[in-house]
């Protein structure tokens, strides 16, 4: 087997991601879609790193953890407080933004 | 161990190629299901399974350290924050697939297919076919050898990824913080605001029926027969995970009534 | 000594500057200031004259660059002055008329609270015009030119409080623009021929350029000089401008502004003596305009106005002369500066007899005043003689000349010039025989005013009679002075040739019919004013007389003629600008309107949306990548 099928699952996964965040409403799955994303890049990465014979691919891959990780916290914090005054956890019903 | 990572040329082992295709199938299982599952429960479970095929997959090539941080930091600790949060939230309407966006359902399946074909197309038109492996990159170990690089070349990095980390926890706690700004209402005060409102000035019914279930799920009756949705608590009624007792126990009434009327014959 | 000429612009100019910006801690020193420092710019300007004398003849103009003004390629102007005969005499001129009208206005402007900042403004008017007459080049002639409109303007409206004042400001200011335009045409026109401003290569070129080019640049000129001089057609402002306080009058009409034009043209000589059409233009003009201000001069009541107009006309005598050439340069010049003399000293004297009168100015409700203002009617008396052409003082001599020039011409245009300047000489002593008898002989018509305040009539304090006895003795001596051994012709002569003229029927015989012509008036005017009571209601006259009193229609046709056409121009500008412009403008903002409120649903406020939009952005860029690594 090829190891670009990694790749390809990658892509698969990060397009199935998207198509979460495009689809659901509630925030906290739309959130998950948004982790799903980004496990896919880090698959990428990792796939890239044993195809360079380096391992910057899996630095790239641990910081996106990091960031992963403080996104997710602050995020959270946002849906929790969100929903404390709105008691909605609905991404549409946060749509205040228009006319 | 060793046998691992000089696999890591061109063309692997067919160990790893059936490993892929099997755990690989289950991967995409577990994000399709996540993006369907009605429940968030449900999708923050089938999330943590593809997650854990991830790791496993990162391990197969070589990355030892970001497989096991896969599976502690990722799978034990974000995901458990995860269903903390839906615990916290609760069942909301929201978690119906139902759309009601116009047009968005089909907006995003194009952009989503022509978006994951793009990507798919681009990765074949590349026809990538040199891999070098890790073997030499890992001789020193995986670890060993990430710790060098982070503490040396991507330090700058490592230490900006700190600082996003300290503003991300401090931002959540100022973002989660409550600040009470009056007394608590006292049981008297909110007695009394109850009298004012005059919505439900009693208590709420109790769920359960007298003498045969007394469960959480199942709503009392009123004296019609009918169920009083009020006695049941409202995550359960939104899932709609309460059992309706009332034909059976109306049933049963009218049994009763039958037999007695036979015993006094 | 050539240093010396920047402080000539340069003392006034700092008078103006101190005076305007100093506040109300210079009230009371202010007057004093103006005064002390516009009578040390004329001990400049008199140090310089007997510089001058010293040296002979073709050595004596000086020239001296202060700074470079503006360097941009071939285009270069210079702050430089050029002080040659001609401009030593409108120096002198300027500042010594004009310190005695600072010195005169201390006293007629006493009660006046804001008399700092009218020193501040006449040391501004004495500044700008000698910087006009300095300057080296045209351009800076024009800076002065310019400075002249704005003084002018700032004191005409002095008593911005009258809206006639303000009015007649705005009047002067807007009429002069007619001309500055002209002027700044020139200029232009000048530069692209010559590719200079300077006076000595522009007029030392002329020859090498083409006639039409010098006929329009002496036409342009020439309506330059219409503005300045309050010749026709731009003579409208004059009358109006009596609405300044007197001593304005006199530095307006005696030392400054309307001897702009004459010194203009006399200037660029050397560009009409080449265009004859334009010379023709010139005398023209300057033969109307002596007629139109002799005649409307003839029925004012106001003493000013009467003034005004007798101005008019005598620039006008100026501006013909100047017109005709080499034999008139040096006699237009001559009688320049004796009329500042006389003219200075009447209107002086006019606002002694206001300053007495309650400022009344209708000359019908003054009579007899000769009893109560000995010194006033004595000089303006002596005035009176000298701008009549009473033989032996100074408009005789000036004056003569004029009109022997004029019939030196020559065929048709020599009569027909000749006759107009006799004519003008002859309704001159008419109308100013009538200001004489009307305001210091007959019976007293003073009234009352309004308020009941019966006119004391009283001699003015010494600082204003001092000036006009010294204006005086030039109006009676200056002509005798300048004709003794043809002295002034000599001194200008190297500066604006000179030939001399010869009226066909000789030089003698023009001055017999000047002073019969002279006599004729005074008659006429003694039997209109003198043997019978002047009623102290104007009588309704002839239609002349009427359209006299009116400025001969001049206000009417400016309306009929520009203001009307104007309005309608620019009413049906606005309608096109309304319906046409604004049209588009409007329909194009309401197309934008309409497709940004149709583009605006398209921000409905969902992330979801936005979300779809980003996702299919992305998906475009990695085609896009796509496609130009397939095309590499």
């Amino acid at each position: 087997m090829n190891p670009v099928n990694y790749l390809y699952l990658s892509a698969l996964l990060f397009t199935i991601g998207a198509a979460g965040v495009l689809i659901r409403r509630n925030a906290i799955i739309v959130f998950m879609c948004v982790e799903l994303m980004l496990n896919a890049a880090n698959l990428a990465f990792v796939t890239f790193s044993r195809m360079h014979g380096n391992l910057d691919g899996q630095i790239i891959a641990f910081f996106t953890m990091v960031v992963a990780a403080a996104e997710v916290v602050v995020g959270l914090a946002i849906i929790v407080t969100i929903f404390r005054s709105r008691h909605s956890a609905s991404v549409d019903d946060a749509s205040l933004m228009k006319l | 161990m060793n046998g691992v990572t000089t696999l890591a040329a061109y063309t692997t082992s067919t160990g790893e190629a059936v490993q892929f295709w099997v755990l690989g199938t289950v991967a995409v299982l577990g994000a399709l299901a996540t993006v369907l599952m009605k429940k968030a429960v449900h999708s923050a479970l089938s999330l943590a399974g593809t997650m854990i095929v991830l790791a496993v997959f990162y391990l197969a090539q070589g990355a030892y350290f970001l497989g096991v941080v896969q599976i502690v930091v990722y799978t034990g600790a974000i995901m458990m924050l995860f269903l903390f949060v839906v615990m916290l939230v609760g069942i909301t309407a929201a978690d119906s697939l139902k759309e009601t966006l116009k047009g968005q359902r089909w907006l995003a399946a194009g952009a989503g297919l022509g978006f994951g074909v793009l990507l798919i197309a681009g990765i074949a038109n590349a026809s990538i076919k040199n891999f070098q492996g890790l073997g030499q990159a890992n001789a020193g170990g995986n670890v060993e050898g990430l710790a060098s690089l982070i503490f040396t070349k991507y330090v700058w990095a490592f230490e900006i990824t700190g600082a996003l980390l300290i503003t991300a926890a401090i931002g959540a706690m100022v973002l989660t913080h409550r600040e009470r700004t009056e007394a608590r209402a006292t049981q008297r005060e909110l007695a009394e605001r109850r009298v004012r409102e005059g919505k439900q000035i009693t208590p709420l019914p109790a769920p359960g029926v007298y003498a045969r279930n007394n469960a959480v799920d199942v709503p009392g009756l009123l004296p019609d027969g009918t169920v009083s949705e009020l006695s049941v608590s409202p995550t359960l009624r939104g899932r709609g995970q309460y059992r309706d007792v009332s034909a059976e126990s109306v049933a049963k009434v009218a049994e009763l009534e039958q037999r007695s009327e036979e015993a006094s014959k | 000594m050539d240093y010396l000429i920047g402080w000539l612009v340069l003392l006034p100019l700092l008078g103006a500057g101190v005076l305007l910006t100093g506040g109300r801690r210079l009230d009371r020193t202010g007057h004093w200031i103006g005064t002390v420092l516009a009578g040390s710019s004329f001990v400049v300007a008199a140090v310089l004259f007997f510089d001058m004398l010293g040296r002979s003849g073709e050595d004596r103009a000086l020239h001296s660059t202060a700074f470079t003004w503006i360097s941009v390629g071939s285009f270069k102007a210079d702050v430089a002055f050029q002080l040659d005969q001609l401009s030593m005499t409108f120096a002198l001129l300027i500042t010594g008329v004009g310190t005695l009208i600072h010195i005169y206005s201390i006293g007629y402007m006493e009660h006046d609270e804001r008399r700092r900042r009218f020193f501040g403004y006449l040391n501004l008017f004495l500044a700008a015009m000698l910087l006009l007459v300095l300057a080296d080049n045209y351009l800076l002639l024009y800076v002065g030119w310019e400075g002249v409109g704005l003084a002018s303007y700032l004191l005409i409206g002095f008593w911005q409080h009258k809206p006639s004042a303000a009015t007649a400001a705005k009047k002067a200011f807007i009429v002069n623009r007619v001309g500055d335009v002209g002027l700044s045409i020139a200029i232009m026109l000048m530069f692209t021929t010559f590719g200079t401003f300077t006076f000595g290569p522009v007029l030392g070129a002329v020859d090498g350029a083409g006639e039409g080019v010098l006929t329009g640049i002496g036409l342009m000129l020439l309506l330059a000089a219409c503005g300045k001089s309050a010749q026709v057609p731009l003579q409208s402002w004059l009358g109006d401008a009596m609405e300044g306080p007197t001593p304005v009058s006199a530095l307006i009409h005696a030392a400054t502004m309307v001897t702009a034009g004459v010194y203009l043209i006399t200037r660029s000589g050397a560009i009409f003596d080449a265009a004859p059409t334009a010379q023709v233009a010139v005398v023209t003009v300057g033969a109307v305009t002596l007629l139109f201000g002799a005649i409307v001069g003839c029925a004012k009541d106001d003493i000013k106005k009467a003034l005004a107009g007798s101005t008019m006309s005598q620039i006008g005598y100026m501006v013909m002369a100047a017109g005709l050439g080499p034999i008139g340069y040096v006699f237009a010049i001559m009688h320049l500066v004796t009329h500042g003399f006389f003219k200075a000293g009447l209107f002086l004297g006019a606002g002694s007899v206001m300053h007495g009168m309650n400022d009344e100015v209708d000359m019908r409700k003054y009579g007899a005043l000769r009893k109560y203002m000995p010194v006033t009617f004595v000089t303006f008396g002596l005035g009176y003689l000298a701008i009549i052409g009473f033989p032996g003082l100074s408009g005789f001599f000036s004056k003569d000349k004029i009109i022997e020039a004029a019939f030196a011409k020559g065929g048709t245009e020599g009569w027909i010039l000749g006759g107009a300047a006799l004519l003008g000489a002859g309704i001159t002593a008419f109308y100013m025989t009538r200001v004489m008898l009307m305001t210091f002989f007959g019976e007293k018509r003073w009234e009352p005013d309004a308020e009941g305040h019966e006119p004391h009539p009283h001699e003015s304090p010494k600082s204003m009679t001092i000036p006009m006895v010294v204006l005086a003795f030039g109006s009676v001596f200056a002509g005798f002075l300048f004709s003794w051994n043809e002295a002034f012709v000599k001194w200008l002569e190297p500066v604006t040739s000179f030939e001399e003229a010869h009226p066909p029927m000789g030089a003698a015989a023009v001055t017999g019919a000047t002073m019969v012509v002279m006599l004729l008036g005074v008659g006429l005017a003694w039997a209109m004013y003198g043997r019978r009571p002047v009623p102290s209601v104007a009588p309704r006259a002839s239609w002349l007389t009427r359209a006299a009193r009116r400025d001969l229609l001049q206000d009417d046709f400016n309306h009929v003629a520009l203001v009307l056409p104007g309005e309608y121009l620019t009413r049906g500008l606005v309608y096109v600008d309304h319906k046409g412009v604004d049209g588009v403008v409007n329909g194009t903002a309401a197309a934008v309107g309409g497709l940004s409120g149709r583009m605006r649903r398209l921000q409905n406020g969902y992330v979801r949306s936005y979300a779809v939009s980003m996702l299919a952005g992305t998906a475009v860029l990695v085609a896009a990548t796509l496609l130009m690594r397939g095309v590499a």
